[in-house]
């Protein structure tokens, strides 16, 4: 085997390596919500090519309301469909659109675009 | 209701507030006249005291003092200011069901800071609160109801305001607005121009509040419009100071806004695909100059070429970064959460060409051999034009899939003619409250839903119940928000508004069935969190497979290779497969007057094999009416007829009901009746016209030895087949029998052979006795019977036919048999008229026909198979297209993808998944 073909297959390697290991392995950035002054836990969520922060934190019981700023017009982003909660949105571009959910039971649950390209999570402790 | 029971709401010193506009002045409850207070005319009740201008007002106030009470507390709303500076609000609250409520709304109003006290009468549905307005808004009082799961009944209106020049009409506008009774707060914006204004409707008018502006000097011009504020989660909007107030609470948008959005980037889209497109034209030409035949120093190696090459590579960033910009927007925002999507592949892919382009166009020397000093540009114009060019398709696809709501949108009625004191006034239908009276004319659409109360009309109501026929509407009948008024004029009174009223429910029973999960959707879900970077894996390691195993030039394949493969991935296929069709079959389903609650419902749907139908109400009207008139000893049927319904005409037994009303149908005059008795068990004895007539059963007969004949056997003929006869027996002689029914729906046999035919079995279940059942089943074509099953024991029976090993649909109303239609696996509500959502079941027929059952399967069956055709496509198209891209059949067949293919490939494959969903929307109902 040649030089150029062992540091090609060793790269190689490493990069499909990396590439599992932070999409699939590295821990995601975990906001925290605090639940303001009203008793509600706020949350604003800028979407742009992905949601972020994508990953929030919450309370149990507690009102949740999640504050959508689209800030692009691309169409992949139009709706946020929040699936267990049979809730979806129609985010008009670079405006703000409020989800209001209530969740009790702990738990992790997903919200998506309307094709489920961008994802996100609420955990719920 | 009575005041004396509510002591415990103390709404003591806050009662008389609205009365007082300044210090000393009160309102009279009863005419609304300023008095000065103390007025010598004054009432204690309930620790409250009431001043009246003159005794008049005061007496007619103690006669009925809950009138002026409740008239005088509910709708409005007001301010004042107290001797310590405080503000007082009063505010409307509708919704409220027990006095608990109340104490709910206080304690989420208190948790307000500088609150001093408030109190939530229930009796007049009204909260009185004191405030601080330095430390507290009405706003944020109106925000503490809604969280505490109550709606004030208020409305917003945004008005466009012209001729504002500075922030002291921005004040003066605001401040007379804010003194204007029935307006709860206005904020005016000077840099929009336009005002937001939360008003109670029926306090205030648009109008008026119109004319309050232009009577300050500046001209108002409608913006946006005005919607109703009803719900907890809808929020009122705040423009004013959006730095400041940066978390802006939102109406929801309208639809139209979206439109336009979905529009404008359509068209940007095909901006930056012609832009693509039309630079992609020459790149082609110049890359490929053997092909074309071009002459000497176009081709490989010639300086000539290389000074084109220089330009393709200076023009494919403006390509990428314009045309393509949203790859790498979208890539990069995915890669810092690190996530990837169909974004990261097309950059990824685009930019590894570019790279290698420009390496090959500027360093050429750098290559081992001549022929790796290639380019690559035209697979970026191409690719990033044809993804750009599919992205645009599928808006307009997307469109078109999402057209059933719309349409469902669009029906709703812009005005309604209400008459308001004593006036006919054409409001927006926003403004309508509950008890508000209607006029509707010919060809008017109906605003609201509500009961006729004068006249009769015939009323397409096609457009929410799929049924074409118009149907007859008389005093009494509900009539259906959105449905059109055919023929006459009439009146009604409105008693669903706003979100509450049928065409709501049922947009957003749609809506929430269109973003819920079908169960097959989880295997994609669990797929698509893998699949991007598993897709850039096996690029990278295509790459080396091929550098280190492949042909000569290994790099230039191993490039390739990486790039086609990223490219031809389409994580969006799988995504939209299975939303995309549900989105069209639960709006087909609203288009025909079934309501598919989720896609859980839609999906169990199709495996249905057993339906239960219960007979009353459902395969039946489920209300008795009169079929037969049987006469004898030469008695005359009119006779007969007319005087059976004159007795039975004081009863109140549903089968009097329909004698009274098939006589009424044939314009029999009916008399008056002496000496009427009923005989408990028996039947009923009376006078008419000097004629002493019975009526009742065999008992009633034997009892009063009437002689019967051979009536006594036709009696149980019509017995067999489920009627309920009655003899009648005149001046001593048997006169005949007449004989009630509750009849079969015209299409029940038609729908329940059409269930058979789908390969299900039919069961019919009812608390009638098995005779009658029996009769009905004969004539419906249903074999198996479940007689005699008492109310609470149909869950149970349902419970039986699963343990069976079936899956079993319930059908019946939503009241009765909720428990069993909670137990069948689906539960399918009858609906009548306005009662759309009904809890328990997972799909609403809103036609009252059975048709609708054999409809909503076969529309979750072709539902569900066009699903299944999307994901197989999707998958198929990654399962297969993925290991063609790497080069899997170059060894065998010699057969290698070309980038430029793949990113065909790519675009279309997501816009052939819309386009296959919209096929759904051919659905037609095939009886």
């Amino acid at each position: 085997m040649a030089l150029d073909q062992i540091i090609v297959l060793i790269a190689g390697l490493s990069l499909s390596t990396w590439v599992a290991w932070y999409f699939w392995v590295s821990e995601k950035k975990v906001v925290k919500v605090v639940t303001g002054s009203g008793g509600t836990q706020e949350a604003i969520i800028k979407v742009k090519g992905g949601y972020s922060p994508d990953v929030l934190e919450f309370e149990t019981g507690k009102p949740i309301k999640l504050n959508f700023i689209r800030e692009e017009t691309a169409a992949c982003s139009e709706e946020v469909v929040f699936s267990d909660f049979n809730k979806k949105a129609t985010l008009t571009p670079f405006k703000t659109v409020s989800v209001e959910l209530e969740i009790d039971k702990p738990g992790e649950y997903g919200f998506q675009c309307g094709m489920g390209m961008l994802k996100g999570k609420l955990i719920v402790r | 209701m009575a005041h004396e029971t509510h002591k415990s709401n103390k709404p003591a010193d806050t009662n008389e507030a609205p009365g007082k506009s300044k210090k000393s002045t009160a309102y009279d409850p009863v005419c609304g006249m300023k008095v000065k207070t103390p007025s010598e005319y004054y009432l204690e009740l309930d620790g409250k005291v009431y001043e009246f201008c003159s005794e008049k007002c005061m007496h007619r106030f103690a006669s009925e003092p809950q009138k002026y009470i409740k008239s005088d507390g509910a709708n409005s709303a007001a301010y004042n200011s107290t001797n310590y500076g405080l503000q007082k609000l009063r505010l409307p609250i509708v919704d409220m069901h027990c006095s608990s409520c109340a104490i709910t709304i206080e304690k989420e109003i208190n948790k307000l800071p500088g609150i001093k006290s408030s109190n939530v009468n229930y009796v007049n549905e009204t909260a009185y609160v004191d405030y601080d307005a330095n430390k507290t808004n009405t706003e944020d009082i109106i925000e503490a109801i809604k969280k505490a799961g109550y709606k004030t009944g208020k409305s917003v209106l945004k008005l466009g305001i012209q001729g504002m020049h500075c922030g002291s009409c921005v004040s003066q506008i605001e401040k007379e607005l804010g003194n204007t009774k029935g307006v709860l707060s206005a904020s005016v914006d000077l840099g929009t121009e336009s005002a937001i204004i939360n008003y109670i409707p029926g306090q205030i008018d648009i109008a008026e509040i119109k004319r309050i502006i232009e009577k300050l000097g500046y001209k108002t011009y409608p913006a946006q419009g005005y919607k109703s504020v009803k719900t907890p989660s809808s929020r009122d909007k705040q423009e004013k100071e959006p730095v400041r107030k940066e978390i802006k609470e939102e109406i929801e948008e309208p639809a139209d806004e979206n439109q336009a959005a979905r529009e404008k980037e359509y068209k940007t889209l095909m901006k930056k695909f012609i832009f693509a497109a039309v630079l992609a034209l020459p790149v082609i030409f110049f890359s490929y100059p053997t092909v074309w035949g071009l002459p000497e120093q176009f081709q490989m190696g010639s300086p000539v070429l290389r000074y084109i090459w220089i330009t393709m590579g200076l023009l494919a960033l403006p390509v990428m970064f314009w045309s393509g910009s949203q790859f790498y927007t979208g890539a990069w925002a995915a890669f810092k959460n690190r996530s990837a999507n169909m974004h990261t592949l097309i950059a990824t892919g685009v930019s590894a060409a570019w790279l290698y382009s420009i390496v090959a166009t500027f360093f050429p020397q750098i290559f081992p051999e001549a022929e790796l000093a290639d380019q690559f540009f035209d697979v970026i114009f191409v690719v990033i034009a044809l993804v750009v060019l599919g992205m645009a398709l599928e808006i307009r696809a997307k469109g078109k899939s999402s057209e059933a709501i719309k349409k469902l949108i669009g029906l709703q009625a812009k005005t309604a003619r209400v008459i308001r004191h004593g006036k006919e006034t054409d409001i927006p239908v926003e403004e309508v409250v509950l008890d508000d009276v209607i006029i509707v004319k010919p060809g008017e659409k109906i605003p609201v839903d509500g009961i006729l109360i004068d006249g009769t009309s015939s009323i397409d109501e096609s457009m929410i119940t799929g049924e074409a026929i118009p149907v007859e509407k008389h005093k009494g009948d509900e009539v259906i928000g959105a449905t059109i008024n055919k023929t006459g004029s009439f009146k009604f009174k409105a008693t669903k508004v706003g979100k509450d009223t049928a065409l709501s429910q049922i947009i957003q029973m749609v809506e929430q069935a269109q973003s819920s999960k079908a169960p097959i959707q989880r295997v994609v879900d669990q797929v698509s969190g893998y699949f991007v970077p598993a897709v850039i894996i096996i690029a990278i390691l295509s790459f080396v497979a091929w550098y280190l195993f492949g042909p000569v030039p290994q790099l230039i394949y191993a490039l390739i290779v990486f790039v086609t493969v990223l490219v031809i991935a389409c994580p969006c296929a799988l995504g939209l497969a299975t939303p995309i069709s549900l989105m069209v079959g639960v709006g087909k389903g609203a288009e025909n007057g079934i309501l598919i609650r989720s896609g859980a419902a839609l999906e169990t749907a199709q495996k249905l094999n057993t339906i239960v139908l219960d007979k009353t109400g459902t395969i039946t009207e489920g209300k008795p009416t009169l079929t037969d008139v049987i006469t004898s000893n030469g008695f005359d049927e009119e006779l007969v007829l007319s005087l059976s319904a004159s007795v039975e005409k004081s009863s109140e037994h549903p089968l009097a009901e329909a004698i009274v009303k098939g006589a009424a149908d044939k314009n029999l005059v009916l008399s008056d009746t002496q000496e009427f008795n009923a005989v408990p068990g028996h039947g009923v004895e009376a006078v008419v016209n000097d004629k002493k007539v019975l009526l009742g059963n065999l008992k009633m007969m034997q009892k009063f030895s009437i002689q019967l004949d051979n009536l006594e056997e036709t009696s149980s003929k019509l017995a067999d087949e489920g009627k309920t006869p009655m003899f009648i027996a005149i001046d001593g002689k048997s006169a005949g029998i007449v004989a009630v029914a509750d009849v079969i729906k015209k299409d029940s046999i038609q729908a329940i052979e059409k269930l058979h035919k789908l390969g299900l079995e039919v069961v019919m279940i009812t608390g009638d006795n098995k005779r009658t059942a029996d009769a009905i089943a004969r004539q419906v074509g249903i074999e198996r019977v479940l007689a005699e099953v008492l109310p609470e024991d149909k869950a149970f029976n349902v419970q039986k036919l699963q343990n069976e090993g079936k899956k079993v649909a319930m059908v019946g109303d939503g009241i009765n048999d909720a428990p069993a239609l909670a137990q069948a696996d689906i539960g399918m509500a009858i609906g009548t008229g306005t009662d759309v959502a009904i809890e328990a079941s997972d799909i609403t027929l809103i036609k009252g026909s059975l048709k609708s059952v054999a409809l909503a399967i076969e529309l979750s069956k072709a539902t569900m198979k066009n699903i299944k055709q999307n994901l197989f496509g999707a998958f198929f198209y990654n399962g297969l297209g993925i290991p063609i891209a790497a080069g899997l059949l170059f060894p065998f067949f010699g057969i290698l993808l070309s980038p430029i293919i793949a990113g065909a490939a790519m675009a279309f494959s997501s816009v052939t998944v819309v386009t296959n969903a919209n096929r759904l929307r051919k659905f037609k109902p095939k009886f």
